[in-house]
């Protein structure tokens, strides 16, 4: 039957040797850093609100929808409210109307919060750069951009791609020194 | 006396209550602000905010060239992207006098039709969403991968194709064209009794849709209303039987009406729409006939000076097309009638005095696309 991990004393568990021991008799034991569970919980269940402003909303409901099933990577829980969202994706063209609306929807969501710029329009201005007096030339003049995302509009796997960047941008943070990377301390 | 001061305090039904829905809501489709104002949970008057999403398409449009518009015009309804650059080419078209060939005006009204269908697909899919129906969201988009796959193979985009050029297309279709759509047809005729099977006849959404958001024939010529929702009160309004441009006075089908005048109609019109679709596509399919696929033009296309006007449907109603010209490149004014807009209007009168609730039902029938309302 072996050692059970009940029967084990306190001190023992930051026993190397113990746990070796542990392994070898059968008991299934792995170790890791908290950073790196934190963070494998958190880049596999990002949440995003949905906030979509013109045509890439559509193909972000295209990468939600049956062939492009954004679930396999976590994140289909589209979000209403923004107190729920983990990552805002701006899909669309941002007017200078919507700059304080989008400055508190960012705002409202708590912390850990990232941002994808999704679209020609979020990233730069896009088709709208030029002899226009409505339209801010780029998301990140209002708030900090994690991922961009090229394309006029980008395609289902471009989105998908992002998100993945962004989750491996996440799997570096490290939750018990902010501002470290994590994989520093391995 | 006890009565009147539970209904004035504890209730509030004396009093007006005004909430705001949206930019960031999803049942506006977009970032449309509603300032709804409630006595209860009835919806005494809703006043639409607009202009987030306002980019000063038309003013930017008198900067660059007739070529370059098209560009641009997809992207305020770019649920009916081909049909927009379509408008624009046939208003410089029928300014130069220019003669497009049989090939072209083929091709162009397959385009338009593939078009409307993946509109309606996508409006059916968010429609039953909206009413709390998520498995229709599934369904309608797996269809409609299906016509994104015929657009991809020949113009190399999925939603946004500028593919019609003034004179003509900008390159040939793909030679798979013609049998991609053919499997198509093959298949949606399969799947649309399914559609029929998921909603129309289920009798929440009947409870949800039915006698509810009523407008007369009355209010909907007072309004302009166009396109489908015009259609579902009885309106005879369809450009491409009045004014048909394009291929469409070679082909046979149906204008869909319907008299009722309440959401559930207009759900008919748009579900019937997309049978008759189908029975053009079947129409045109096989008799694209061969041809140049562009007619000749200048390298920098110059109107006229004068005004021109051209008049489209797109899947949401009528899309008119106004330019004035001075005789340069660029045009002097460009004005947009877009149908969404005077589609967006009428919400006031169709939601007086139905409760809250409704409100999203009945948005979900008009079919708002907010890029297309602000330009």
């Amino acid at each position: 039957m072996g050692i059970k991990i009940k029967s084990m004393k306190y001190e023992d568990f930051g026993d190397n040797e113990s746990l070796e021991l542990l392994n070898t008799l059968g008991d299934r034991v792995f170790m890791t850093t908290v950073d790196n569970l934190i963070n494998w919980g958190r880049s596999n269940s990002v949440w995003p609100l949905t906030f979509a402003t013109s045509c890439c909303g559509i193909e972000m409901m295209a990468a939600g929808a049956s062939r492009h099933d954004f679930s396999r990577f976590g994140i289909e829980v589209y979000r209403a409210s923004p107190r729920q969202a983990d990552v805002i994706v701006v899909a669309g063209t941002i007017v200078n109307k919507m700059v304080p609306v989008l400055k508190r929807l960012y705002d409202q969501m708590p912390e850990p919060k990232y941002v994808i710029a999704m679209g020609a329009c979020a990233v730069s201005g896009g088709p709208f750069f030029y002899n226009t007096y409505s339209v801010v030339r780029g998301v990140d003049h209002v708030i900090p951009v994690d991922v961009y995302i090229p394309g006029c509009p980008p395609r289902p796997e471009a989105l998908l791609y992002g998100v993945m960047q962004l989750q491996r941008k996440i799997k570096g943070e490290s939750f018990l020194k902010p501002g470290e990377n994590a994989n520093s301390i391995l | 006396m006890t009565e009147e001061i539970i209904k004035d305090v504890i209730i509030g039904e004396s009093e007006d209550y005004i909430i705001n829905v949206g930019p960031q809501h999803p049942s506006t489709h977009g970032v449309l602000r509603f300032e709804v104002c409630l006595q209860g949970e009835t919806v005494k008057y809703l006043i639409p905010h607009i202009g987030y999403i306002h980019r000063g398409i038309e003013k930017m449009c008198e900067a660059i060239t007739y070529p370059q518009i098209i560009h641009l015009t997809d992207r305020m309804d770019y649920l009916s992207a081909h049909i927009n650059n379509e408008a624009v080419c046939l208003c410089v078209e029928n300014a130069l006098q220019v003669e497009v060939p049989e090939r072209v005006k083929y091709i162009r009204t397959i385009l338009a039709e593939l078009n409307r269908l993946a509109s309606h697909q996508l409006w059916w899919s968010a429609f039953g969403m909206d009413l709390g129906a998520l498995t229709t969201f599934f369904y309608g988009l797996r269809d409609r991968e299906k016509i994104l796959d015929i657009f991809e193979e020949s113009f190399g985009s999925r939603l946004l194709h500028s593919f019609v050029m003034p004179g003509g297309l900008m390159h040939d279709v793909h030679p798979n064209f013609q049998k991609g759509i053919k499997e198509f047809i093959k298949y949606f005729r399969k799947k649309l009794p399914e559609y029929d099977q998921l909603l129309t006849g289920n009798v929440i959404f009947h409870q949800r849709a039915k006698g509810i958001g009523l407008m007369s024939k009355e209010t909907a010529i007072a309004y302009g209303v166009t396109g489908p929702s015009g259609r579902g009160s009885g309106w005879s309004c369809d450009i491409r039987k009045i004014a048909p441009y394009s291929a469409y006075d070679k082909v046979q089908f149906n204008e869909c009406l319907e008299t009722e005048g309440d959401t559930f109609a207009r759900y008919q019109v748009r579900m019937r729409e997309m049978h008759e679709s189908l029975s053009i596509l079947e129409q045109l399919v096989d008799n694209i006939p061969e041809g140049d696929y562009t007619a000749k033009m200048k390298p920098i296309i110059k109107l006229p000076a004068g005004e021109f006007f051209q008049r489209v449907e797109t899947a949401r109603g009528e899309l008119a097309v106004y330019i004035v010209s001075d005789g340069n490149k660029s045009p002097y004014r460009i004005k947009f009638r877009t149908p969404n807009f005077s589609n967006l209007f009428v919400m006031n009168t169709i939601t007086s005095g139905y409760k809250i609730a409704d409100l999203v039902a009945v948005s979900g029938s008009l079919d708002l696309v907010i890029p297309d309302i602000d330009r």
